[in-house]
């Protein structure tokens, strides 16, 4: 009877424990900046006041990229909320090129939110939006307006509206636990969809962006998984004995390539039909081949493989007789390819003056370009946009991630509290 | 004992995957396993802050088969490999030999192979590498005295590290096949 109120008591214990880590809040810091960035203000918008300060969601969002320069807002010197409000020799004083003003008026059960972007030293305006929100979408709202800005700013849509998955791993050696987590782009809104006390790993979105394939090792053995991010219902779409790893989606969404092991331990590439189940060996070496991801018309893959003794990249057809063509030459490692939204390029794991950091390699060509600096970079994935990737990184022996722009090298770095995050996915755009 | 034990283990995983305080009554699923699916039901189901408390709909996995409580398994030798490596080293031909040896004294005995790499790298290059090291120990060991039947290979990669740090004292320790014994 004693024991079994101890073992309550304990539970109750180890079950807060549990909740302050689920609390654990995200940090984003930009670490390192780029020489000229667009110097901008969003001033709070009218009727604020609501749970999500939208005005600085979208700042922040702006000031992540790298690309502008957001005017804090002490430093503002009006806050206006139309345009016939606005009083431009100030602006010009304070040295900024575009000012975003808005308004958020109640809407039925919602929200209406207008934002004009003016360009302070022609006083024109240069872009009049008007975005629909739900009482619990403001945020997800906020990302879109910051998408529309960078836009039309930039030339090429934001990423701001999208998710990452990525995997949190917390708690000393012997008593590891590992959650699978979607967040928002900025890290906020973390959820956790997988907890276990073996390892996940690799999680793959769906083109769709409505589910994640991953890889756990509950019951210790590896399976991959797909499973629902809205109702966590999921499926075992590979348990076979051995290495069931690096699930990749086909663009149609209806095929996934896997890496698979042999009864002798061998590994190799396969492509599983998620309806039909019907599984096509790709590879078929001695060498690991492992880490595919599907070119852009789903017709070859790309992926690592050791079989001229280091690992690197290879692509193949998939088509009955084809033979793996060797993509990279530069450097004695690259691995863990991931294609870029136009197709054309690659980012991968490489070698570079003894550390492992993120490359892309141009496909045509095969010229690579080592983006990061770190010593500990793996997992790179692009942002929907092409604009970023997002890779883990080990800072002060702590499991971060960090995004790197592929022309810019601004790099913005997301932490956990306490723990290890790692092996981030983007969404595509939701 | 050993039932207090499972149920104890139950109760953890169930408590600590309930978003809705300390409850009056644990549920106690004696077939728990690793992992919990945290199922969504919506805005309000957060676990990651803790909100939404009861439409947190928490669902038992469907896969049985792992079932095992805690300690399960009886840590053995441990060989360790050269970066990028499964050859294994002259200095553990005695652990094969000695193991392989039981292996064929006893039939019941069976032994998982549990391989690792350090952290450097690609972790689904790593989970390979970490099978071929564990691929490795089987083969000697088959060549020793062990039958197939006694024998599982399981791949971690660098996802189990031994030792917490990240310079070559801690790579060198993470490098590894765990000979696991799983039954006598």
């Amino acid at each position: 009877m004693n024991k079994r109120v101890q073992t309550v008591l304990l539970a109750c214990v180890l079950y807060v424990a549990g909740i302050a880590a689920a609390q654990a809040q995200l940090t984003v810091d930009i670490t390192k900046g780029n020489s000229s960035p667009i110097p901008i203000a969003i001033v709070p918008f009218s009727g604020e006041g609501l749970a999500v300060d939208v005005a600085q969601v979208v700042e922040g969002d702006l000031a992540r990229s790298g690309r502008f320069a957001p005017l804090a807002r002490a430093a503002q010197p009006q806050q206006p909320t139309q345009a016939s409000q606005i009083d431009w020799p100030q602006w010009k004083l304070v040295k900024t090129d575009y000012l975003a003003i808005g308004r958020i008026r109640a809407d039925g059960a919602g929200y209406v939110i207008e934002v004009e972007l003016h360009n302070v030293l022609s006083g024109e305006r240069v872009l009049g939006v008007s975005v629909n929100a739900t009482g619990s979408g403001l945020r997800l709202s906020a990302h879109r307006i910051a998408d529309l800005l960078y836009e039309k700013l930039i030339g090429v849509p934001g990423a701001f509206a999208t998710r990452i998955a990525y995997v949190a791993v917390e708690g000393p050696v012997a008593a590891r636990h590992w959650r699978l987590v979607v967040a928002d782009s900025d890290g906020e809104n973390p959820v956790t969809i997988v907890d276990s006390k073996q390892p996940l790993m690799s999680p793959s979105w769906s083109p769709d962006g409505t589910q994640l394939a991953y890889v756990s090792f509950e019951g210790r053995v590896s399976s991959v998984f797909v499973q629902s991010i809205q109702t966590g219902v999921r499926d075992r779409v590979s348990g076979r004995a051995g290495i069931n790893g690096a699930p990749a989606w086909a663009p149609d969404g209806r095929r996934m390539a896997l890496a698979l092991s042999q009864p002798d331990g061998n590994v190799d590439v396969f492509v599983l039909d998620l309806e039909t189940k019907a599984l096509l060996r790709v590879t078929d070496d001695p060498a690991i081949d492992t880490e595919p991801c599907f070119s852009a018309d789903g017709q070859s893959l790309y992926f690592t493989s050791d079989r001229a003794g280091r690992p690197q990249i290879y692509q193949i057809r998939l088509a009955p007789g084809e033979r793996a063509k060797r993509l990279t030459f530069e450097g004695s490692y690259n691995a863990r390819p991931r294609l870029s939204p136009d197709g054309k390029m690659l980012a991968v794991v490489t070698q570079d003056q003894g550390a492992y950091r993120i490359a892309r390699v141009d496909i045509a060509t095969g010229q690579s370009l080592v983006l990061t600096t770190g010593r500990l970079d793996e997992s790179p994935t692009f942002a929907p946009n092409g604009q970023t990737v997002i890779y883990s990184a080990r800072e002060r022996g702590r499991g971060v991630l960090a995004t790197v722009a592929i022309d810019s090298g601004v790099v913005t770095r997301i932490t956990l509290a306490s723990g290890d995050i790692r092996d981030p996915a983007w969404s595509p755009r939701l | 004992m050993n039932r207090l034990n499972v149920c104890t283990l139950a109760a953890l995983v169930a408590v600590s995957f309930t978003l809705a305080g300390c409850p009056k009554k644990p549920t106690v699923k004696p077939n728990a396993t690793d992992a919990q699916t945290v199922a969504q039901t919506g805005d309000s189901a957060n676990t990651g802050r803790g909100s939404g408390a009861d439409s947190n709909a928490v669902r038992p996995l469907t896969d049985t088969h792992g079932a095992l409580p805690a300690g399960e398994g009886e840590l053995g030798a441990t060989i360790r490999f050269e970066y990028d490596s499964a050859e294994i080293k002259a200095e553990y031909q005695p652990i094969i030999s000695s193991e392989g040896k039981q292996l064929a004294a006893n039939r019941h005995l069976q032994l998982r192979l549990e391989g690792n790499t350090d952290e450097r790298g690609s972790a689904e290059y790593n989970i390979a590498l970490g099978e071929r090291r564990a691929q490795a120990v089987k083969k000697a060991l088959l060549l020793v005295g062990a039958i197939d039947s006694q024998l599982t290979t399981l791949s971690y990669g660098e996802e189990r590290p031994l030792a917490d740090g990240h310079d070559e004292a801690a790579w060198t320790q993470n490098r590894r096949v765990e000979i696991v014994v799983t039954a006598r």
